[in-house]
């Protein structure tokens, strides 16, 4: 209905400002939007802000990109420096390199957006993974945000590959090594690993083409790709709503938190300046990615201690992992003909792809073994899903021991062991390290949950000592009020669900593989306490130490 | 009583069996009550966070001018030393921060302060109607039945096969992405060119190197004789043709058959390229003759033809057969007799040739 329609005056706007939003607002409907949108209530906990950090990271990395590709320049073409570094003055190198320099030293600002660029680039990936971490612990991947998850994962991934196409681009002697040790994975790739190779680097390695073609694919295909599961990520954010953690008041029907204008827009559009802050502080201070230090590209030499970026790290560290020889074993054989070199395959392409597989079907295994088929708007407490928890800080402790590895030189002198020792541990913690982690988070984890059970049925230690008339010492516990108590009992604690029969009568195969999955899932737990219990811990003869309890609050009022 | 005091835990059978959990369970009681802030209730408080936040936002605009001070006070001539981009690359950074930090700092704590902080709670809409889902699926029903599909298997069948197929040409679009491998892998700038030896030259300047420079002990950085005049494609080779020359006490070379003659009194040459990944095999340690690459920590034992004693690679480094000529330089009697680097597919095929 528009409001020429009714019988009242069209409505005029008074003011300049007003006349112009009515014009747009007649035009777009701008109205309905506020009105749907400028109330919505949003939930606010410090952990959902990581993927804020991951997302005004990436609106930094676009804005100072766009600065760098203006000075740029792309081209493999054989140069020699003429720039203001005196060290590599007349020095010969790549287009490429000798732009980066340029950039550091002869456009003002060049070097502090640089810095920002990649200080933003590692915030942008680690942002993602702990933003993926808190995801995955609190179960906010469950239905119905599990393609939401998918759809993380993916960003995760192109998070790594932009970051990977960009670090190369300098053309940098590090960099090169980088690309160097990427050309000698792809042509591990059984059948097509040396055409790849071939294709990638426009013939032999290093070619004339890949700096051009990574280029491409940094400022153009990868941030398009990254920004379309942007839109689609915060999509699907504002169908499902935002998941709440869990207290008083909150439950998977409603959603509890600040409306989005005035706070919520203020703290998160606050936020962003502070992460740009937080960026140009390390960007002044700190140096990153010293290109001048490392000299243009020559397959020749290498620098003791090199490392890639954090992110590609796991996979160096697995390539540092694989054994070539096992006393006569050796990793690499000849099958018909054909040269299949299992130590460099392996190690780059299995714990990734475990890693990534795992991640990307998780919500369908859990949801398989719980049968569990209900929309959760209330986070899990990581505690509160003990199994779940050390799944997720097993896998999480596998991605270190490679990361670790990857470092393993530095490690070796930085502490004055041998080289071959921390390999040789690392090696072990491989394999040992997630089983150890899944056991000690497990135990961990119910033992918090046993805690919260103390504290909400006898109530939180004061650290009062009250000596009572006949000379006992106790300590003085202050019950919790029903709000407290309500975030320590208000939580699912699922039983193990045995096989079912389906609707012929058997039991088949997978559903008893399931049942047993969910036995390993279930088995141990810890049950909210009920008020049953509090009531038993009552009359348990704890009244006296309720009773002072209640006494001190009231006096301390 | 009180057991509970002394920090053992309680035995109450934590560990609930089936059923435990059918018990009743606690009321939720509910939103916890509002509390006021300082600043809702004490006027004072209310003007200080205004004056702090105002403050934040004073410190930002400080940060704009120290960021407009460095970039035009601050001059990068052409002779600007290091220390100078420096120092304007912290006065920027500075600048930056501090006009970023304000802002975002004055805005959050205006809002936390200042602004209402009532939580209020909102119901949840189902994400899907039952009734849409009919709507759409009598939509869908109705969409198919008029393009008629089901009917006309004919169309449906060649609309699959031409979908199916048309995208071919956009993969055969890429396969000039890069030449044939052929067997470009296989060979390096070692190989004799019309009869001529290749002396063995240093890395970088190209002198060629005396069997009477190399003492016991010492370790040279080796490229091909001529690398350096290459105009075209110069990287490329020297990716493949970088060699390490060492000389160890004779006695300590253990040459398997084939190739006693392929060292000169003690002097051998390696390939540097890694056959791990192809990293350059930089780090000699004299004393107990082992290479190491410091990528991946492969390492090469010189005493038994550089075979791999540590590390992920799984080849011996390659031996570059070398000699001296008659003006006592050394030279490579022949290219290596394998593919050098990181394996791939075609290398033991390669390799076959070579020895053939």
């Amino acid at each position: 209905m528009s409001a020429a329609s009714t019988a009242e005056a069209p409505f005029v706007a008074k003011t300049k400002v007003g006349r112009f939003t009515d014009f747009v607002d007649e035009r777009v409907g701008g109205s309905g939007i506020l009105r749907e949108f400028g109330r919505k209530v949003f939930p606010d906990h410090w952990s959902f802000m990581f993927g804020e950090v991951a997302l005004y990271s990436f609106v930094i990395l676009l804005m100072s990109g766009t600065f760098l590709t203006f000075f740029f320049d792309p081209s493999m073409a054989e140069t020699h420096y003429q720039g203001s570094y005196t060290p590599l003055y007349n020095v010969e190198m790549s287009v490429a390199y000798s732009s980066s320099l340029n950039i550091s030293f002869d456009i003002r600002g060049g070097l502090f957006m640089r810095q920002v660029h990649h200080w933003a680039a590692l915030l942008f990936v680690a942002s993602l993974g702990v933003h993926m971490l808190r995801v995955f612990f609190t179960g906010a991947f469950r239905k119905p945000r599990e393609m939401n998850w998918v759809v993380g994962g993916v960003l995760l991934i192109l998070a790594m590959a932009a970051g990977f196409t960009g670090y190369s681009l300098p053309d940098d002697l590090l960099s090169g090594n980088g690309l160097r040790i990427i050309d000698g994975v792809v042509k591990s790739i059984p059948v097509i690993g040396t055409y790849t190779s071939f294709f990638l680097f426009g013939g032999e390695f290093p070619g004339t083409a890949i700096i051009g073609r990574l280029y491409v694919l940094h400022i153009l295909l990868v941030p398009a790709l990254i920004l379309l599961m942007i839109v689609i990520h915060l999509f699907m954010v504002v169908v499902h709503k935002h998941t709440q953690y869990p207290g008083p008041g909150r439950s998977d029907g409603n959603v509890v938190g600040y409306p989005l204008g005035p706070v919520y827009a203020a703290k998160a559009g606050g936020f962003f300046f502070i992460v740009f802050g937080v960026i140009a502080l390390m960007a002044a201070a700190f140096t990153i990615n010293p290109i001048w230090n490392y000299g243009p590209y020559d397959p020749s030499p290498v620098s003791a201690g090199t490392q890639p970026d954090f992110y590609i790290g796991f996979v160096d560290g697995a390539l540092r992992l694989m054994p070539g020889v096992i006393n006569d074993f050796h990793f690499e054989y000849v099958v018909f003909g054909y040269t299949l070199t299992l130590n460099v395959l392996l190690p780059a392409l299995v714990p990734a792809g475990i890693i990534f597989t795992v991640l990307f079907m998780y919500p369908w295994i859990e949801r398989w073994v719980t049968k569990d088929n209900r929309e959760h708007h209330v986070l899990d407490r990581p505690r509160n899903a003990p199994t779940r928890t050390a799944i997720g800080v097993a896998g999480f402790t596998w991605y270190c021991v490679m990361w670790a590895a990857a470092g393993s030189d530095l490690i070796a002198t930085a502490f004055h062991v041998s080289l071959n020792d921390v390999t040789y541990w690392l090696r072990t913690l491989f394999f040992l390290g997630p089983v150890l982690a899944f056991i000690v988070t497990k135990r961990v984890a119910l033992a918090l949950q046993r805690k919260d059970r103390e504290i909400a049925l006898h109530g939180r230690e004061t650290g009062r000592i009250v000596r009572l008339p006949h000379g006992e010492f106790i300590e003085v516990h202050a019950p919790l009020d029903e709000y407290k108590r309500y975030k320590l009992v208000g939580f699912e604690s699922p039983a193990p669900l045995p096989a079912v029969p389906n609707e012929h009568g058997v039991v088949t195969n997978k559903e008893k593989r399931r049942a047993a999955l969910s036995k390993w899932f279930f088995e141990d737990r810890v049950a909210p306490a009920t008020p049953a219990e509090l009531e038993a811990a009552h009359a348990h003869g704890h009244h006296e130490a309720i009773e002072s309890g209640e006494e001190q609050k009231s006096l301390s009022h | 009583m009180g057991n509970h005091s002394d920090g053992s835990p309680n035995p109450s059978g934590t560990v609930a069996t089936a059923g435990q959990n059918e018990v009743e369970k606690f009321q939720d009681p509910g939103l916890p009550p509002h509390r006021l802030r300082l600043a809702d209730t004490d006027p004072k408080a209310a003007k200080r966070a205004e004056r702090q936040v105002a403050i934040l936002f004073g410190s930002s605009i400080f940060g704009t001018v120290i960021f407009l001070v460095a970039y035009f006070a601050i001059d990068l001539g052409h002779d600007s030393s290091i220390a100078t981009i420096r120092t304007q690359n912290l006065l920027l950074g500075l600048g930056t921060a501090f006009a970023m930090l304000g802002i975002g700092t004055g805005i959050v704590h205006w809002a936390k302060a200042l602004m209402p902080d009532h939580e209020v709670s909102e119901e949840r809409h189902g994400i899907r109607s039952e009734e849409d889902r009919q709507a759409a699926v009598r939509i869908v029903d109705d969409i198919v039945e008029e393009t008629g599909i089901k009917r006309r298997p004919l169309i449906r069948n060649t609309l699959l096969g031409a979908v199916a197929l048309a995208p071919l040409p956009a993969l055969a679009v890429f396969g000039d992405l890069g030449p044939r491998p052929d067997d470009k892998l296989a060979h390096t700038m070692w190989a004799p060119e019309g009869g001529k030896l290749k002396r063995l030259t240093r890395d970088p300047d190209g002198t060629p190197i005396r069997a009477s420079d190399v003492t016991i002990g010492s370790a040279f950085h080796v490229i091909p004789e001529g690398l350096n005049e290459l105009h075209e494609g110069k990287l490329n080779e020297k990716a493949k043709a970088v060699v390490l020359l060492m000389r160890l006490n004779p006695e300590s070379l253990n040459p398997s058959p084939g190739r006693e003659n392929w060292g000169y009194n003690g002097i051998v040459a390696y390939s540097k390229i890694c056959t791990h990944v192809g990293c350059p095999v930089a780090l000699y340690e004299q004393q107990t003759h082992h290479l190491l690459c410091p990528c991946h920590q492969s390492t090469f034992d010189l005493t038994q033809e550089c075979k791999v004693i540590f590390g992920p690679a799984s080849r011996p480094l390659p031996q570059l057969p070398i000699a001296i000529d008659a003006e006592g330089y050394l030279v490579a009697t022949s290219d290596f007799k394998e593919p050098v680097g990181p394996s791939y597919w075609e290398r033991d095929e390669h390799e076959r040739r070579i020895n053939s």
